[in-house]
């Protein structure tokens, strides 16, 4: 085979390849909108589960994942702060960044276990505090990997300005960095939140499900994504109907803080 | 005195993640000592899982957990290298540039979706085509790996898009100046200069197959059997352990947690690898 038709081959696989993959993706994603938009009625979001409803799946979701953001956030911006601006030792910067980097991959079943060792176990039970701290731990990282990238994009000179005007250093830090970087890390901040608020694998045995509203953490806490995996596995076809309209739900709040994310930092960079 | 508080408190959180790293070695190993004992490396070989009567001691190996995990992560690794590497050359080499920003942020977007929707989809929509075309109960191994290979595509492909990305336009200038074709610019100028980084986001994305739970409980048939082809329905490690874990007890407990220990250490080593040899910061 000449090389001209190697390389017309090559350029067709590519091409293919590239249909097959977005082809799957449009194929999941019209199933959903269109499972989803049947399945889902104006009750969906006005009952709770043991309604027929996701009313408290949603809200019980989105305590645990803001609650895993409170304690995230501050824990991975002052991290990231660290790797950036004060480390003096570029060797120990790298392998914490490293180290970092590996948590952000760790299964996240793994956190699940280790976390009902910790917080779930010694507390007599399930409770939405232990499903708040796996998200948190799985968030923390990623906000450090932000927060370290976005400050690293801080032109030198705004931190020169401010020393020449004798700020110390956590004013300049504080006043000046972090105020370039905020839009950056705002949109990291957002990206992470989609990423946890998905997560299902973290809460199984922590946080459990509650087919009720409730807002007490001390106790088994609802979820909207631990529901998708139990409704889905019942035979009737008004629980797997439910689990469509709540994959639907998810996938739209997922989708939407995703692009508002992207639409932040629009014109930057 | 606010900036050596200040300097003080940033360096704990960023230490943060070492301690939480080794914390969830120490109790997983910890909690792992009764199955350790008990069975020793035989828990490598066993491949029972059966509780004693009245649930007092029992016999508990993982060759099956772990021959599923290996088994779905190789056929979704078989399925995801090429196409990923496809859609990376068709984004930097073929796509015309009023494409190559749409379907590159669906791509991320994709990225993004739950994998428990992956999980669900597979289990409604390719299960039966797959009981339909190979036979069997419609899931099991291949069902599990297809889906799984779906799930990191979009991973995998950005990656090695961002890799292949940084190569310089010089360098393929040159190339295309002297009459190369594309695809020897992308196997003799980009592949070389972007290896680390194309290798880096191949050794992530299986990590990521490794430890992925909810796309494949739905998909591989929580059966605790050695699969004998490639149609069975068989169990993983993360799987048995979303399954079984919250109401397992004693010693069968104590052997889930050496399965997570195994799971981490494995997944450990393998992210270690991709990030302290062949990504280099910056390829995000």
């Amino acid at each position: 085979m000449n090389r001209l038709m190697l390389n017309r081959l090559i350029l067709l696989l590519s091409t293919a390849s590239a249909v097959i993959g977005i082809g799957f993706l449009l194929w999941i994603l019209t199933t959903l909108v269109f499972k989803g938009i049947s399945s889902t009625h104006l009750s969906t979001f006005t009952h709770d589960l043991v309604n027929g409803g996701i009313r408290n799946l949603i809200v019980g979701q989105f305590t645990m994942a803001l609650l895993a953001t409170l304690i995230a956030v501050p824990l991975g911006v002052m991290a990231g702060i660290y790797l950036r601006e004060y480390s003096q030792s570029p060797k120990l910067a790298a392998t914490l960044r490293n180290l970092s980097d590996v948590m952000m991959s760790a299964p996240s079943i793994v956190i699940g276990v280790f976390v009902y060792a910790l917080f779930v176990d010694p507390f007599g039970g399930y409770n939405g505090w232990a499903g708040s701290i796996a998200l948190a731990i799985m968030m923390v990282p990623i906000i450090i990997g932000t927060t370290d990238n976005m400050l690293a994009l801080v032109p030198k000179e705004l931190r020169e300005a401010g020393i020449a005007l004798g700020g110390s250093k956590h004013k300049i830090i504080l006043q000046i960095v972090l105020r370039a970087a905020k839009v950056g890390i705002t949109t990291g901040i957002l990206l992470s939140f989609a990423r946890i608020i998905g997560e299902t694998a973290p809460l199984l045995f922590t946080s459990a499900n509650n087919q009720f509203f409730t807002m007490d953490m001390s106790g088994q806490f609802p979820s909207l994504t631990v529901s998708i995996y139990n409704l889905a596995t019942y035979p009737d076809a008004a629980s797997q109907d439910l689990a469509w309209a709540a994959s639907f739900i998810l996938t739209v709040i997922v989708l939407i803080i995703n692009l508002g994310g992207r639409y932040l930092t629009r014109h930057k960079h | 005195m606010g900036g050596k508080l200040f300097r003080n408190v940033s360096f704990l959180s960023a230490t943060l993640s070492f301690f939480i790293l080794l914390g969830i070695f120490v109790i997983l190993f910890h909690y792992a000592q009764d199955a350790m004992h008990t069975f020793g490396w035989d828990f490598l070989r066993i491949d029972q899982w059966e509780p004693g009567e009245d649930d007092e001691g029992g016999v508990f190996g993982g060759l099956i957990p772990i021959a599923g995990t290996l088994l779905t992560t190789l056929i979704a690794m078989v399925i995801a290298v090429p196409l990923s590497m496809g859609i990376a050359i068709f984004l930097t080499e073929i796509a015309h540039k009023n494409l190559v920003k749409p379907v590159g942020v669906a791509i991320e977007l994709l990225a993004a979706i739950p994998s428990i929707i992956y999980g669900m989809w597979g289990l409604f929509y390719f299960a039966p085509i797959i009981q339909h075309t190979f036979g069997g109960n419609g899931v099991g191994l291949l069902t599990a790996g297809i889906v799984l290979a779906i799930m990191i595509i979009p991973f995998m492909a950005a990656i090695t898009r961002d890799a292949m990305n940084t190569t310089p336009p010089v360098l393929k200038e040159s190339a295309y100046a002297m009459g190369a074709t594309t695809f020897e610019v992308v196997k003799d100028i980009v592949m070389p200069y972007a290896k680390g980084g194309i290798i880096g986001s191949i050794i992530l994305a299986l990590g990521r197959a490794l430890g992925e739970t909810m796309a494949v409980a739905f998909l591989i048939g929580s059966v605790f059997k050695f699969p004998s082809k490639i149609t069975d329905p068989t169990t993983s490690i993360p799987v048995l352990l979303a399954n079984n874990f919250s109401e397992a007890q004693d010693l069968e407990l104590s052997s889930m947690y050496l399965l997570a220990l195994l799971l981490f250490v494995v997944s450990f080593i393998i992210i270690s690898l991709a990030k302290f040899y062949f990504l280099g910061r910056g390829v995000k």
